[in-house]
């Protein structure tokens, strides 16, 4: 089997075992959906004009709850070290975790979304949208995560640390992802300008995130 | 005195902040060099030196 | 580029920072004095914002220097990824206090000066956005610097940040710009008004200068203080090492 093929079979494999990451994401970002009404109040002309920003805003939130796991299991026990010798570039090594990391938790959280939508009175019809460009903008959540969870490595409060480094960085995807759904509940805006916008943000983020994550890696291993 | 408008408090008040935090900034940054300048003094009189100003005097004292 | 090998050597490095550190005083509290001498008793009111423009007088030298700091930041993680210069990552981490100190200052003022102007202390505008990003970016930083013990180990990881955040400041400054096309009411939001009156541009100019040169002051003597603080830290440990082989 290809190398690269059978670490991201590892990587989906131990992340499903491990259930409970993705399912604490995904409970994470029911909760924080749920619990926003209650502070705002049960306006529901209020609450799906602000539905896109709430859906994004936890879904970046619930992705970074995980995001360590991408690098720090392996790093404490040693199968880090064990990965650099192998045949794949530690570019190559972070880059299929952080592909496995959008595979089991970016493109769940992304199909839930529409559902929780409905919490917060977002319109059924524009759920293909909504899903698409989270389909769209996860990519650069999990990849540019990767970064935050490579520099966090050995580190107490990692996960805090991490979710201070990396929001920051996530502004485009925000920007972005909030106004390709606005544009599409609310018109007469068209969404394609920004769901190209945040695509080619991920896809930037897919070729670039993996080179500094191998570099705070390597940093780390040193 | 100066006659700084209607809106004078936002004035005084943008001059006082900025001068506040410029003043703890300098500050904090001045009692920290004083801090180190005055360790290694410290080190530097109990005989401890640094490898490059020990290799000058007698040799075959112990590193 | 010289001049930059010459001063890799910390030692003579600290001895040129001992020579300029009191001349820069002096020149600095110079300028800083005239400039707020003209700022106060020299420039006119602005025939839009009256008196409130003086605000603009550290509001603007504030957010130079909060971007100047980044910028000084980002050159010196070159330094320390790729020319492995030896005062590079010293001059990254003592940069980020004072980047950051300017960066709110300028979150500050432009919030103080926009309550007059515009009635609100805060308004999601583009440059005010950006401001706060930068800041975010710094406190990461600073952060990053703090959590990792090891020097070498956090002057690395913080230039990769550090490089990571500049790539993505434009891209930030781009998606803000546009989101504010969208939202932007009818009336455009400009800080000094269409264009600045020419007698004020001389107490502006005075002042970032002197701001300028305050930044570069601080920045100077924090790093002295940085260079000296690994010395007595390497001197500690011989300490303990004598202590522990007695002697």
């Amino acid at each position: 089997m290809r190398p690269w093929l059978a670490l991201l079979t590892r990587e989906i494999g131990l992340a499903w075992r491990e259930g409970g990451a993705i399912g604490t994401a995904l409970g994470f970002y029911l909760v924080v959906v749920a619990i926003t009404p209650l502070g705002l109040g049960p306006d529901l002309n209020l609450l799906s004009r602000i539905a896109p920003g709430v859906l994004w805003v936890a879904l970046l939130l619930a992705s970074l709850l995980s995001a360590d796991r991408i690098v720090h299991n392996d790093y404490e026990d040693g199968t880090l070290d064990v990965l650099t010798t192998g045949p794949l570039p530690l570019a190559g090594i972070v880059a299929i975790k952080s592909l496995s990391h959008w595979i089991t938790t970016g493109i769940p959280l992304a199909l839930l979304a529409p559902i929780l939508g409905l919490l917060l009175n977002f319109p059924i019809a524009s759920s293909p949208l909504l899903v698409l460009a989270m389909l769209a903008g996860t990519p650069a959540v999990s990849f540019i995560a990767a970064i935050g969870a490579s520099l966090t490595l050995g580190l107490r409060r990692s996960g805090v640390l991490l979710a201070l480094l990396v929001l920051p960085l996530y502004v485009p995807v925000l920007i972005f992802g909030v106004s390709t759904v606005s544009a599409a509940v609310t018109g007469p805006a068209s969404p394609w300008p920004p769901l190209l916008m945040l695509s080619a943000f991920s896809l930037a983020s897919i070729v670039l995130a993996p080179l500094a994550a191998a570099a705070a890696i390597r940093n780390a291993l040193r | 005195m100066l006659n700084l408008g209607p809106h004078a408090i936002f004035i005084w008040a943008a001059y006082a902040l900025t001068f506040v935090a410029i003043a703890i900034l300098t500050v904090s940054i001045l009692i920290d060099d004083r801090q180190q300048r005055e360790t290694l003094a410290e080190l530097e009189r109990k005989g401890i030196k640094r490898r490059s100003a020990r290799a000058k005097p007698a040799s075959g004292k112990k590193k | 580029m010289a001049t930059v090998t010459s001063l890799a050597n910390p030692t003579r490095f600290l001895s040129i920072v001992d020579a300029v550190v009191p001349f820069l005083a002096g020149l600095t509290v110079l300028l800083l004095g005239i400039g707020l001498y003209l700022s106060f008793f020299v420039a006119p009111p602005d025939y839009q914002q009256g008196e409130t423009v003086k605000i603009m007088f550290i509001h603007v030298p504030s957010a130079w220097l909060a971007m100047f700091g980044y910028m000084l930041i980002a050159v010196a993680s070159l330094g320390t990824l790729i020319w492995r210069h030896p005062l590079a990552d010293v001059a990254a981490k003592t940069a980020a206090p004072i980047g950051a100190t300017f960066t709110f200052i300028a979150l500050v003022t432009g919030s103080l000066w926009g309550k007059p102007m515009w009635g609100t202390y805060w308004v999601w505008d583009a440059r005010l956005t950006s401001m706060l990003v930068l800041f975010l970016l710094y406190l990461g930083l600073i952060a990053l610097w703090q959590a990792i013990e090891e020097p070498g180990r956090a002057g690395r990881a913080a230039a990769i940040l550090a490089l990571v955040g500049a790539i993505n400041i434009p891209i930030i400054k781009f998606s803000v710009d546009w989101w504010n096309t969208l939202h932007q009411p009818a009336s455009v939001f400009r800080m000094g008004g269409s264009t600045i009156d020419p007698a004020l541009l001389t107490p502006l100019f005075v002042m970032m200068g002197a701001f300028t040169l305050l930044f570069v002051l601080l920045h100077l003597i924090s790093m002295r203080a940085e260079i000296l603080r690994r010395r007595v830290h390497a001197l500690q440990q011989i300490e303990v090492q004598r202590a522990g082989s007695g002697r």
